[in-house]
C-alpha cells in the first residue's frame, strides 16, 4: 500500500515538474517584450530598458530563468507583479477566499442536488422523469456559466431584488447572500455533469448479474440499490475529482460576470495585462491544485474499493 | 462546458439509454426542435447580409434604448445598434469558428489517434504523454492564457482551440482504434499482407465513424462554449464585431438600461449549444444502435 501511495505521489510530481516546465516554456515564448510591458508607452533610453532586463533577469539563459522561477516558486515566492508591484504570493493569498467560497459552494450544491437526482435518473430510466431530468441535464451541461450568471443577475438581482448585484459581503451569512448566485450559476454545468455521471455510472451497475441475482434473491429493493450504489461511487469519485479542474475554467468566467475580485478576476487582468509573472504563478498553482487532486482522488479508491485494497498490499 | 470529461461520459451513457426498441423508428421531438433550431441559426450566418444587413449600423446621438421602441424590437446597445439584427449577425462567428475547431481537433485526433492506437510503440507514448499534459489543465484556463498571450483575434483562438481540444479526441480515437485491432477482420486483412496504412484507413476507419461524429457534434457546443467565452473576456473577436459573447460582455454594462442587449445573446447561446448537444446525443445513439444491429 505504502509503495502504491509513494509510486502515485512520484508521478503526480514528475507531471508537475512538467506542467511547470511548460507553463514557464509556453509565456516565456509569448510575443511581446516584458520589459517594454514594464514601462508602458513611456518613452525609454537604452540604457533604462537594458537596466530593466538585468534586474528581472530577462538577459539569463532560459534554463537558468527556469531553475530560478522554480526553487523560488517552491518557497511560495512567485516574484513581483508586473500590473500591481506587489510580490504576488500574498496578492494570490488575499483572493484565494473567494474563490475558494464561491468554488466550495458551488461544488457542494451540484454533489448534493447532482447525485440524487442521477440516482432516481437512474432508477426510473425511460419513463417520463428521467426524460426530463436528462433533456434538463443537457441543456445545463450546455449553457456557459457566464450566460447563465448575466441571465441570473438579470432576474433575481436587478428583476425580483432578492439578491445583491455585486460585491462580497461581511460576515458568513452576508457573503453567503453575496457568493449565492456566482455559486448557482458555476454549479448549474456542473450539477448537470454529475446527473449525466451519476445516471451512466448507477445504470451500468443496475445492468450487472449481480443486481438480477440479489432480486432473484429476494433482496430488498433498497437492499439491492445500496450495493448498486456503492459499486458505482468509483466512476463517480474519479469525475469529481476532475470536475475540479473544471470549476477553475469556470471560476475566471464567473467572476468576471459578477464582479467577485477573486483568483478568476485577477487571472483575467493579468491575461489582458500581460502581466506574465502572475499568469505563471496562477497556472502554476492551478496546475498543483487539479494533480494534488487527482492524486487524492486515487487514494480514495482504497478507501472505497476493498479490492484496489487488496491489490496493493500483495 | 465540462468539456473533454464531457464527452467521455456521453460515451459510456449511450450504451445504457434506449431501453425501448419499440420506439426505435420515431426520431424524437428534441431532435426535431434542435435540427430547426440549428437550421435557422445556419441560415441567419449563411445569409448574413440579406438577414441583418443593418447590423453594424451604429446611431450613436440614439444610444442605449429599451426593447419595443419603433424600428428596434429588442431595443439598442451603448453604440445604438439594434439587438435584434446583431444577435442573428452574430450566428456567423458563433458556427464558423467551433466547426472548424470541432473538424480541425478529429481531423488531429482521428489521424494521430489511429497511428497510436495501431501501431503503437513511440508514437503512441508521445501522444499518450502530450494529452496527460495538455489534460491535466481545464482546456478553458489555457486557451484564455494562451488566447491572451499570443494575441487576440478570431482565428488565433481557433487555431489555440484546436490545440487544446485535440489530445481528447486522440484518446478518444485511439481507444477505439485498440478496441478494433484484434478483431477477426483486422487479422484477417493483416494475414492477407494488406499494407497497414490501408488497413488503419480503409478498415478500421469505417468502424470508428460513428464514435468520430458524435463526438464532432459535441465538440462543436464546447468550442461554441469555449471561443464565446473568449469573446466574452474580450480575447476572441475584436471590439465591436458581431459575436453572442462579445455582445454578453457589453450587455452586463446595460442591464439597467436594456436588459435584453444581454439576455437575447445569452439565451441564443444557451439554445443553440444545447442543440447542438441534443442532436449529437441522438445521433450517437442512433449510431450506436446501427452498429450493434449489424
Amino acid at each position: 500500500m505504502i509503495i502504491f501511495v509513494l509510486r502515485r505521489a512520484g508521478a503526480t510530481l514528475l507531471l508537475l515538474l512538467a506542467l511547470s516546465l511548460l507553463v514557464f516554456a509556453m509565456l516565456y515564448l509569448a510575443p511581446g517584450d516584458i520589459a517594454r510591458n514594464l514601462l508602458g508607452t513611456r518613452n525609454v533610453t537604452p540604457e533604462a530598458l537594458a537596466q530593466i532586463r538585468a534586474r528581472y533577469h530577462l538577459d539569463d539563459p532560459f534554463l537558468q530563468q527556469y531553475w530560478r522561477w522554480l526553487t523560488h516558486a517552491v518557497t511560495g515566492d512567485f516574484g513581483t507583479s508586473i500590473r500591481t508591484g506587489r510580490p504576488i504570493g500574498p496578492l494570490m493569498l488575499e483572493k484565494t477566499g473567494i474563490t475558494a467560497a464561491t468554488a466550495g459552494l458551488a461544488f457542494l450544491l451540484s454533489v448534493l442536488v447532482g447525485i440524487p437526482t442521477g440516482i432516481v435518473t437512474a432508477v426510473r430510466r425511460g419513463r417520463w422523469l428521467d426524460r426530463v431530468l436528462v433533456t434538463v441535464s443537457v441543456i445545463g451541461v450546455s449553457a456557459p456559466g457566464f450566460a447563465v450568471g448575466l441571465l441570473l443577475l438579470y432576474v433575481f438581482a436587478l428583476g425580483l431584488g432578492w439578491f445583491p448585484i455585486y460585491g462580497t459581503g461581511e460576515g458568513f451569512f452576508d457573503s453567503l447572500w453575496h457568493l449565492a448566485l456566482p455559486a448557482v450559476a458555476l454549479a448549474l454545468g456542473l450539477g448537470a455533469f454529475v446527473v449525466k455521471l451519476t445516471r451512466a455510472a448507477v445504470i451500468r451497475e443496475l445492468d450487472q448479474d449481480y443486481v438480477t441475482f440479489a432480486r432473484g434473491r429476494g433482496l430488498s429493493e433498497s437492499a439491492t440499490l445500496r450495493i448498486v450504489l456503492r459499486n458505482a461511487a468509483i466512476p463517480i469519485v474519479t469525475s469529481l475529482g476532475l470536475m475540479v479542474a473544471y470549476l477553475f475554467g469556470g471560476t475566471v468566467l464567473i467572476e468576471v460576470t459578477f464582479a467577485l475580485p477573486g483568483l478568476g478576476s485577477l487571472m483575467e487582468e493579468s491575461v489582458l495585462f500581460k502581466d506574465i509573472p502572475v499568469v505563471q504563478a496562477l497556472t502554476l498553482a492551478v496546475a498543483f491544485v487539479v494533480s494534488v487532486t487527482a492524486f487524492l482522488v486515487d487514494l480514495s479508491y482504497l478507501l472505497i474499493d476493498p479490492r484496489v485494497r487488496a491489490r496493493t498490499v500483495r | 462546458m465540462s468539456g473533454p470529461s464531457n464527452q467521455r461520459m456521453s460515451g459510456s451513457d449511450r450504451r445504457v439509454s434506449g431501453p425501448s426498441n419499440r420506439r426505435r423508428r420515431r426520431i424524437p421531438v428534441v431532435a426535431i426542435l434542435s435540427a430547426v433550431l440549428l437550421a435557422f441559426v445556419a441560415i441567419c450566418a449563411l445569409a448574413q447580409e440579406l438577414i441583418a444587413p443593418k447590423a453594424l449600423e451604429q446611431d450613436i446621438y440614439l444610444g442605449v434604448v429599451g426593447g419595443g421602441v419603433e424600428g428596434h424590437l429588442f431595443g439598442t446597445d451603448q453604440l445604438g445598434r439594434d439587438i435584434l439584427q446583431l444577435s442573428l449577425a452574430g450566428a456567423r462567428s458563433a458556427l464558423a469558428g467551433p466547426l472548424v475547431v470541432a473538424v480541425g481537433s478529429m481531423l488531429i485526433g482521428f489521424f494521430l489517434g489511429t497511428f497510436a492506437g495501431y501501431r503503437g510503440g513511440i508514437v503512441d507514448m508521445l501522444a499518450g504523454r502530450y494529452a496527460d499534459l495538455l489534460l491535466a489543465l481545464p482546456a478553458v484556463l489555457l486557451a484564455i492564457v494562451v488566447a491572451g498571450l499570443v494575441g487576440r483575434g478570431y482565428w488565433v483562438t481557433v487555431v489555440v482551440l484546436i490545440v487544446l481540444f485535440s489530445p481528447s479526441d486522440v484518446r478518444l480515437v485511439r481507444s477505439a482504434v485498440i478496441e478494433q485491432a484484434p478483431r477477426p477482420y483486422i487479422e484477417s486483412a493483416r494475414v492477407l499482407g494488406i499494407r497497414p496504412s490501408r488497413i488503419m484507413f480503409r478498415h478500421i476507419a469505417p468502424n470508428i465513424v460513428p464514435i468520430v461524429v458524435a463526438n464532432l457534434l459535441l465538440n462543436v457546443a464546447f468550442a461554441l462554449v469555449a471561443l464565446s467565452s473568449l469573446s466574452y473576456l474580450g480575447l476572441g473577436v475584436p471590439p465591436g464585431a458581431p459575436d453572442w459573447g462579445r455582445q454578453l460582455a457589453d450587455g452586463r454594462q446595460l442591464l439597467g438600461d436594456n436588459p435584453l442587449a444581454a439576455v437575447v445573446p445569452g439565451v441564443l447561446i444557451i439554445l443553440t449549444a444545447t442543440a447542438v448537444n441534443l442532436l449529437g446525443d441522438w445521433l450517437s445513439d442512433l449510431l450506436d444502435r446501427r452498429m450493434v444491429a449489424r
